[in-house]
């Protein structure tokens, strides 16, 4: 059917390099009017390049870029956003002390002959829209105090509402629960129907799949397919991707898996009636040596508050942890990483140096470890370049700055960090949101050995996959509290979401 | 190694446009000296002299012994307003620590020279502490609690002097603050060195690392384990105690020991580093900034008294400078920011 119509955006021979690193080679990209335009690939695939390019995030590139047929240049993302597109990045961008209703109407608040915001209007707008939504919340509560999932779902509607013809979705459905997933698919079709062309980048290719019309794969920054998603399928894709045979390495975990005996190992973390504010509520349970212990629970659970405490960055309201039967109260995260925790934080922005160079990054919390005094950047250096060669950091240049590696590279730079001295309890939030199929596989498989080398490691995370593909024993939270804890028995996707 | 070359060699074959505009933060700042330089040895004969080269140097060594501290701070991401103040005290305890001449009508109580060095040293490093502690125990924001410190440093300065005016200080301060060795002025030495000092700690120890890294990203900072806070606190009390050394060397200088002397001290320290190119939102720049930055300073200051200009018209220009450096400062961040992006 598309080919009937002429394009809305077309790319031509898009070719972008960073440092001397090309993203993307030679492109070619067309959207139509009325379309869901599904993207995958790896990370560092050239996805969300392409993107950027589009929004005006990137101005310099070579190729063509063309809008209703006419060569286009963006000089700016405002350029962009006035030639009526607008993307939803992968990272939440909202303010949090502002209200719901000022965020959806961020940047052109309703206002009166005079300039004055008219209030009451833009309540009452912002509710309406956000009920076509299905979105039921008080436009006057401040945003910050709803649960991430919620303020995701937010700002995506800001952006699908704000009257773009096309917009862009980079990983929407990584921090959303199950229905709120379906309310955004609905959302999207309704979209669709009514003309506007919506580009959906995402990991998750069930949910390609089941949204988009066409599908676009990216491989080391070419694009190697394109194809009607009604035509091809999972595995095809997967293969197309990764360019090896794909079946093997995504596990759907539909069925049943069986957990191992609980570990007779020693208690590395033991954990005692822990509460915070809103947020926790007397939770207790134990980390063994060389076990994972996988913590589930739909966001807002908890899980972001209790790994800030493991580590010293929170401080708990009552409660008492135990490292090697020691109670501990940490003053600061200094004192529980020289307790042996460390903690890998699910936000790569707030945990990297972005302008600092890769191995300044890796080397950070081993510095006293490695020098005294003075500093000793060749041995950095070496260091660095094992982590880099193990983890299999592309590119693998140590000297580069942070923030020229993409998303998964990054995540893989914040695991490096700690392995070089490895701690006694290692704290993983979300390690593989947003990663390709090959970077899971490559992270799922260090963990694996960091076990069998003796650590205790805590693996928080909202999707059911990745703690099941890694854990030996499972705790689901739920509002704040321990509502289920599977060990020695089956689980699977279908048992954690129906505990939680 | 052959890979990094490889990029090496990449990013530099992406042309110099790119090179030139990551590194503006510090080429600006040499540019505009180089460009003052030129225009005053043009406008004045007696301008580039060698002899007006150690002037120029001198004038701005105590302005560089407090700036040494202060870019620590501001690499930091934070600012201590109380420089100038904590300048002032110091000086004035040495001296209040020291006999004066009878005619000299402070209660104060003279002790022997190195009891006043340390005291006076002591007395700076607690003021230091204080800010210190304001910062990382309460959270006092750095602007808001050295803005108070600034207050209180003053007002024990006004209780020491009470309005009078003393000249004796320990004779060492004396020797460093006023005299010279082979024709060079110990002062300008002493700035030297702990311009060296600060540099060698910025760049070649973990504590540099760390102030640099804390500048660059605060939360990942914390995420890697570092003690953020016994970091922003050292750095506020090294700032306060190269403002004490500053203040009792500049004492000697000047020859007195009053209220309010120091004042324009802490304009001219914070636009030596900023003129410089040190990032005020942290973690780029660093003393070889500072230098530059002194120098522009120094250079506008002493070059303006050569072409004879209107000295209410210099308070003008001096201002017209920093904000043209402030300007360069906020788009050399956003430009580094592009590049990297």
């Amino acid at each position: 059917m598309p080919e009937t119509r002429s394009p809305i955006l077309e790319l031509q021979g898009i070719t972008k390099s960073f440092g001397g690193v090309e993203a993307l080679r030679g492109v070619d990209f067309a959207l139509y009017p009325g379309e869901i335009h599904g993207l995958v690939g790896e990370n560092g695939a050239g996805k969300s390049t392409l993107m950027k390019i589009i929004a005006g995030v990137h101005t310099e590139f070579s190729g063509r870029f063309l809008i209703d047929g006419t060569e286009t240049h963006f000089r700016s993302a405002r350029d962009a956003h006035a030639a009526g597109i607008a993307m939803v990045h992968q990272e939440l961008s909202v303010a949090p002390d502002l209200t719901v209703a000022e965020n959806v109407f961020l940047g052109n608040q309703p206002t009166n002959a005079l300039g004055l915001v008219q209030w009451r209007r833009m309540a009452r707008e912002a509710g309406e829209q956000l009920a076509r939504f299905g979105i039921d919340v008080d436009p006057m509560s401040r945003l910050g105090d709803l649960p991430i999932g919620l303020q995701q779902l937010i700002e995506i509607a800001r952006v699908l509402f704000s009257g773009a013809r096309i917009v862009i979705l980079d990983e929407p459905t990584s921090a959303l629960s199950p229905p709120e997933v379906e309310r955004l698919f609905t959302t999207l079709r309704r979209l669709r129907a009514q003309g506007t062309s919506i580009v959906f980048i995402s990991h998750f290719i069930e949910d390609i799949l089941r949204v988009s019309d066409t599908v676009t794969v990216f491989r080391n920054g070419r694009k190697v397919a394109e194809t009607a998603s009604a035509a091809t399928s999972k595995g095809a894709l997967i293969e197309a991707m990764i360019g090896r045979g794909g079946e093997a390495l995504e596990h759907s975990y539909t069925d049943d898996l069986m957990l191992p005996q609980p570990s007779e190992s020693p208690v590395v973390l033991k954990v005692d009636q822990l509460s915070l504010a809103r947020s926790l509520k007397d939770i207790s349970f134990e980390a063994r040596a060389g076990e994972v212990l996988g913590i589930y629970g739909f966001m807002g659970c908890g899980q972001q508050e209790l790994s800030r405490i493991l580590f010293g960055k929170l401080k708990p309201d009552g409660g008492t942890l135990f490292v090697d039967g020691t109670p501990k109260t940490f003053a600061s995260t200094a004192a529980a990483r020289r307790a042996g925790v460390a903690l890998v934080p699910e936000s790569r922005r707030d945990m990297l140096f972005h302008q600092e160079p890769v191995y300044k990054n890796i080397s950070i919390s081993i510095l006293d470890r490695i020098s005294s005094l003075l500093l000793k950047p060749a041995q950095e250096r070496d260091i660095a370049k094992r982590q880099v060669e193990q983890l299999q950091i592309r590119p693998p240049v140590v000297g580069l700055d942070l923030g020229m590696l993409s998303g998964g590279n990054q995540q893989k730079v914040a695991l490096a960090k700690w392995l070089t001295y490895p701690p006694k309890l290692l704290v993983l939030c979300e390690p593989t949101r947003g990663m390709d199929v090959g970077a899971k596989n490559d992270v799922i498989n260090i963990v694996r050995d960091l076990r069998t080398k003796g650590l205790a490691i805590i693996v928080l995370s909202t999707e059911p996959e990745t703690v099941l593909s890694l854990a030996d024993r499972i705790l689901v939270l739920k509002r704040g509290a321990v509502v289920r804890e599977f060990r020695n028995e089956p689980v699977s996707k279908d048992r954690l979401l129906e505990a939680a | 190694m052959s890979s990094e070359t490889a990029l090496a060699a990449g990013q530099r074959a992406r042309g110099l446009a790119p090179f030139l505009r990551s590194q503006m933060r510090n080429i600006a700042p040499f540019l505009t000296l180089i460009f003052l330089s030129g225009f005053f040895a043009f406008a004045s004969p007696s301008f580039a002299t060698l002899d007006n080269l150690g002037n120029i140097l001198t004038q701005v060594s105590v302005t560089g012994i407090i700036a040494v501290g202060l870019t620590f701070v501001i690499l930091c991401a934070e600012i201590d307003l109380s420089i100038a103040s904590i300048a002032n005290v110091t000086g004035i305890a040495v001296a209040y620590f020291t006999l004066q001449e009878s005619y000299v009508n402070i209660a104060n109580i003279p002790l022997p020279g190195a009891v006043a060095i340390i005291l006076s040293i002591l007395l700076c490093a607690l003021l230091g502490l204080v800010n210190a502690l304001g910062l990382t125990v309460i959270g006092i924001p750095s602007f808001i609690m050295t803005l108070a410190m600034m207050q209180i440093a003053a007002g024990i300065s006004a209780l020491l002097v009470r309005g009078q005016i003393a000249y004796k200080v320990p004779s060492l301060i004396t020797t460093l603050g006023s005299g010279s060795i082979g024709g060079i002025p110990w002062i300008v030495i002493v700035a030297a060195i702990m311009l060296l000092g600060g540099h060698l700690v910025l760049t070649y120890t973990r504590f540099g690392r760390y102030v640099y890294m804390v500048g660059g990203n605060r939360e990942a900072a914390e995420y890697a384990g570092l003690n953020v806070k016994l970091i922003l606190g050292a750095v506020m009390i090294i700032s306060a105690v190269c403002s004490g050394i500053g203040g009792m060397l500049g004492v000697a200088h000047f020859g007195s020991a009053q209220q309010n002397e120091f004042d324009t001290y802490l304009l001219d320290s914070i636009a030596a580093v900023v003129v410089g190119g040190t990032s005020l939102f942290g973690g780029r720049g660093g003393i070889g900034n500072t230098i530059v930055g002194l120098f522009v300073l120094g250079v506008l200051n002493n070059g303006l008294d050569h072409v004879n200009i209107d000295s209410f018209l210099k308070i003008l220009i001096r201002g017209l400078i920093l904000l043209a450096a402030l300007v360069i400062n906020v788009y050399a961040q956003r430009l580094r920011e592009k590049a990297v992006e």
